[in-house]
């Protein structure tokens, strides 16, 4: 089946001032990304804070614009001859925060009545039919669309968030952090309410969250990203139990056990400038495993290593089994 | 060392004043705290983990408020202590460090000199001695090239380095216990994970108490021996930590564990549907009757809408259910 | 809900000076213009006059009422002018940013540097007097604070995730600052406009004391009171009486607007709910 979203070489460079004399340098938050998401997968996209995966999913939806490479949504390549409106209706997003992502001018209907208008769905009976069957596919109650954001809990407010998003039947959603602003006892219901949409609507999920556990819970393949690069992709098991770069692993290992006292393995330091990168494997400097080959430059390449399995790593197959 | 516990809480309360009404935010809450032992509160949003500390330390401020109870600390009521007495045990004696360290520091005033007040404010050492031994402090919190980075403000560093800082200040002049309020939430795991065992070694190092506080349940559970796990101003349960885990007792506690995606659940069971918590977290104005769980717990029956249970000990610890396990 | 006192007494003053400004014909003794009689030129408030009269014998009571007119007329117009050149210039500089944000930012602070009494003088200097010039004067200078405002707001609104939300649904960029940025700004755009209009009308006080703004015979506070220079010593009453309608309708004004600013902030409003 081909890719429903396919990322080329996909870069995103930011100009930043330099000084007087120092000239222009350019800060790459995303540098040389390829993705490819599968018709009813979900995409668990990971890394630390400034890792760029944030600016990818931008980049993805439009609203940042790409220095270089290639986005192919649904067939149509994005650029040339795809409109705004046509992208809209093929991916859609939902955001971390569900106090700042909602108009709190705006009725629950008017913020789901206002895009199907906008995309010419201008029959009365059919966009209130569309928007009370929206809302019950994310439990929400038809009675309660005509309520104000600010009356709504946090989780139901994440529910309107979704519906709003589904609103325009996407294929693809973005879904940021869906659940890190939420209170603990609260995400269990919207992670269940995702995949249940998932599975109910064939959609296809390009997750980007730092929560590993939700991640495992939810993906179907796993892409790492460090300093604008993806270093690990696989399926889930394979990242999960099989993890080939030492980044990964040490993502892994870093998150506490609640059974166990210590972590393993432990990546100190923390993530270089992105305005000045370490040569060779960015990684190098917090690496556990570093050598002189891994400071050479020239950025390692992203290596199969089988089943759909590929690391950025010189050393990957020297290195002990995890 | 004398086997009395180094903190006591009895019967904590503390008010909220909402437009003329006082709402108990923390109320019935009591634990203790060993000398060196690291114990946990953990719960969410509202839940009133955070003004818990905040109260030991006389630091509630309007619309909160002290409304009761006993705080022992090293065999002395604290409660009703003066607020120049106050001022002089925290720092001193009891410390704490907070979610973002960037708003705890003075952003005009080079960390080192931050650091070195402590030494000036509670030892009465000379400047001179005190920003040498802010060197030392930062060194201990194992920031790289300290003796550069003393004359860094606080927009200089990065958040995990911040929070060192935070630690330094907080650790300088040797307390007793420490209070860490969510101190690596705001921060990247791996960072989080340094920032941790730094608080682990260190306070194993100097026998510090500490008291962290976070949602995290797993975190919680990897850092501390003992856990009280709060719901609506109340601590309902209260275990050594693994129990938390393995065989919570209190139904918001088993819900909790059982609603949350464990990193590796998945590879070791496979997939299961997350059971939910019914309901949303009750705002302080809105506590309910009875067991303050009671509107989203499966096992409520009439008695749990009317009678607020009372604490039942179980081994190494306590829960506060009439139906728990 | 609370009672908030400067709502109730800014509305109330504010309130009046509208209604006695619309009822003017009703509630005046004689015409403001027309009527003046030298017999009784200056006469002391009393019950046949009761604000007294001016040095040309007219009811000073009369002419305040119909001054209502004038200045309300030159606070809510001028102001709306200025309001909505302020919320189109800050919104659009802030939601686009570079050189037009640039250019925006540099007219800003050049009004902001000239006095806009100065400023309006000038333009009054260049036009005929009149309240159509007064209008056009007052209504161009005034605009920098609200466009200071909305171009804040823009900056701080622009990231929030509802906006970048309307982005994605393909929203283009007018209707994102119609339906989700303009809507999110007005609280405070109400709150200077309201204050804005005590300022317009103490400008036209000031443009038609010094004779720049409201010719006389017709009666505007401001030139009431010009007329009265001479004798405020001998007959205080004719310029105490548009001077205390001036500060009672600015100061009903500054109350309304303080009351509304409690009102109008949203994070206010979901605190209450």
């Amino acid at each position: 089946m081909p890719p429903i979203l396919k990322v080329e070489d996909l870069a995103v460079h930011f100009p930043t001032r330099g000084g007087l004399l120092g000239g222009r340098r350019s800060l790459k938050a995303v540098d040389g990304v390829d993705l490819d998401l599968k018709p009813g997968e979900c995409l668990g996209l990971v890394g630390e804070s400034g890792c760029g995966k944030s600016t990818l999913a931008l980049t993805i939806l439009g609203l940042q614009a790409p220095t270089r490479g290639h986005i192919t949504l649904d067939g149509h390549k994005v650029g040339a001859g795809m409109d705004r409106m046509e992208r809209a209706r093929i991916a859609q997003m939902v955001f971390q925060d569900p106090y700042s992502s909602l108009n709190p001018r705006q009725t629950v209907r008017a913020s789901l009545t206002a895009p199907l208008r906008l995309h010419g769905v201008t029959n009365r009976g059919e966009i209130d039919d569309r928007v009370t069957g929206m809302l019950r596919q994310v439990g929400l109650r038809p009675d309660q669309a005509e309520r104000y954001p600010h009356e709504f809990s946090g989780g139901q407010r994440q529910r309107i968030g979704i519906a709003r998003a589904l609103i325009l039947q996407p294929k693809i959603v973005v879904l940021d952090e869906p659940v890190s602003a939420l209170d603990v006892s609260i995400r269990a219901q919207i992670i269940n309410l995702l995949l249940e949409l998932k599975e109910r609507l064939g959609l296809s999920y390009l997750m980007i969250s730092h929560d590993l556990g939700v991640v495992e819970h939810m993906s179907d393949r796993v892409a790492v990203m460090y300093l604008g690069r993806i270093v690990e992709t696989g399926p889930w098991e394979a990242i999960f139990t099989q993890p080939r770069h030492p980044y990964t692993r040490g993502l892994i290992a870093a998150i506490p056990d609640p059974f166990r006292r210590s972590p393993a393995i432990k990546i100190s330091g923390e993530i270089p400038n992105p305005l000045d990168p370490p040569s060779g494997c960015s990684f190098h400097p917090r690496c556990p495993f570093c050598r002189d080959i891994c400071r050479a430059p020239s950025v390692p390449v992203l290596e199969d290593v089988g089943e759909d399995h590929a690391v950025r790593c010189r050393r990957h197959a020297e290195l002990p089994p995890p | 060392m004398s086997s009395a516990p180094l903190l006591e809480v009895e019967n904590l309360r503390i008010d909220l004043a909402v437009g003329g009404n006082r709402f108990a935010a923390v109320e019935n809450v009591s634990f203790s705290i060993g000398r060196g032992e690291t114990y946990g509160l953990v719960g969410e949003s509202g839940c009133g983990k955070s003004i818990t500390a905040l109260g030991l330390i006389g630091l509630l401020r309007p619309p909160l408020s002290f409304g009761g109870g006993t705080i022992r600390f090293d065999g002395r009521e604290i409660q009703n202590l003066p607020p120049a007495a106050m001022r002089a045990m925290r720092g001193k004696r009891i410390a704490m460090i907070f979610q973002e360290p960037m708003t705890a520091l003075n952003p005009v005033s080079p960390v080192g000199r931050q650091i070195a007040e402590m030494f000036v404010l509670h030892e009465g050492v000379s400047w001179r001695e005190a920003e040498r031994r802010a060197v030392e402090a930062l060194a201990s919190v194992r920031v790289p090239a300290p003796e550069r980075r003393v004359k860094d403000y606080p927009h200089q560093l990065s958040g995990g380095m911040r929070q060192r800082v935070m630690i330094a200040i907080a650790l300088a002049c040797n307390p007793d216990l420490l209070l860490a309020d969510e101190p690596t939430t705001a921060l990247d795991v791996t960072v989080q994970a340094e920032i941790l065992d730094l608080i682990r070694d260190l306070s194993a190092a100097k026998g510090t108490a500490v008291l962290m506080i976070s949602h995290d349940l797993g975190l919680i559970a990897n850092m501390c021996r003992r856990v009280g796990v709060m719901y609506a101003g109340r601590i309902v349960e209260e275990r050594v930590a693994e129990e938390v885990f393995r065989a919570p007792s209190h139904p918001y506690t088993s819900g909790l564990v059982a609603s949350l995606p464990l990193l590796g659940a998945r590879s070791r069971q496979g997939r299961h549907r997350l059971k939910e918590i019914s309901g949303v977290v009750p705002p302080v104005t809105a506590f309910p009757e009875g067991c303050r769980f009671n509107p989203r717990c499966q096992r409520a029956t009439d008695i749990c809408r009317v009678n607020d249970p009372a604490i039942t000990p179980l081994r190494n610890g306590g829960v506060r259910c009439h139906h728990h396990e | 809900m609370r009672f908030r006192a400067n709502l109730v007494i800014g509305g109330a003053l504010f309130a009046t000076v509208v209604i006695a400004g619309l009822l003017a014909p009703w509630l005046a003794h004689t015409d403001p213009v027309l009527d003046a009689d030298l017999m009784y030129a200056e006469e002391p408030p009393g019950s046949a006059y009761w604000f007294g009269t001016d040095a040309q014998g007219r009811d000073i009571y009369s002419r305040v009422l119909y001054g209502a007119r004038i200045s309300l007329t030159v606070g809510i117009v001028s102001q709306l002018i200025n309001t909505v050149i302020g919320v189109c210039l800050g919104l659009s500089a802030g939601y686009w940013g570079g050189w037009w944000d640039d250019v925006v930012n540099g007219l800003t602070n050049l009004m902001l540097a000239i006095p806009s009494l100065v400023f309006a003088l000038a333009i009054m200097a260049i036009l005929s007097p009149g309240l159509t010039s007064l209008l056009i004067a007052l209504g161009l200078t005034n605009w920098s604070f609200t466009c200071r405002l909305a171009r804040a707001a823009t900056l701080s609104l622009k990231s929030q995730g509802y906006v970048q939300a309307a982005k994605v649904l393909g929203y283009g960029d007018l209707r994102i600052m119609a339906t989700q940025l303009l809507p999110n700004m007005l609280g405070p755009i109400i709150v200077i406009g309201t204050l804005g209009m005590g300022s317009a009308i103490l400008a036209e006080a000031a443009l038609s004391f010094l004779g720049l703004g409201i010719r006389p015979p017709f009666p505007s506070w401001g030139s009431m009171l010009s007329d009265a220079r001479d004798q405020i010593t001998t007959a205080p009453w004719i310029s105490i009486f548009p001077g205390l309608a001036i500060f009672a309708t600015v100061l009903g004004l500054n109350l309304l607007g303080d009351g509304l600013r409690d009102i109008l902030d949203p994070q206010a409003r979901s605190r209450r709910a």
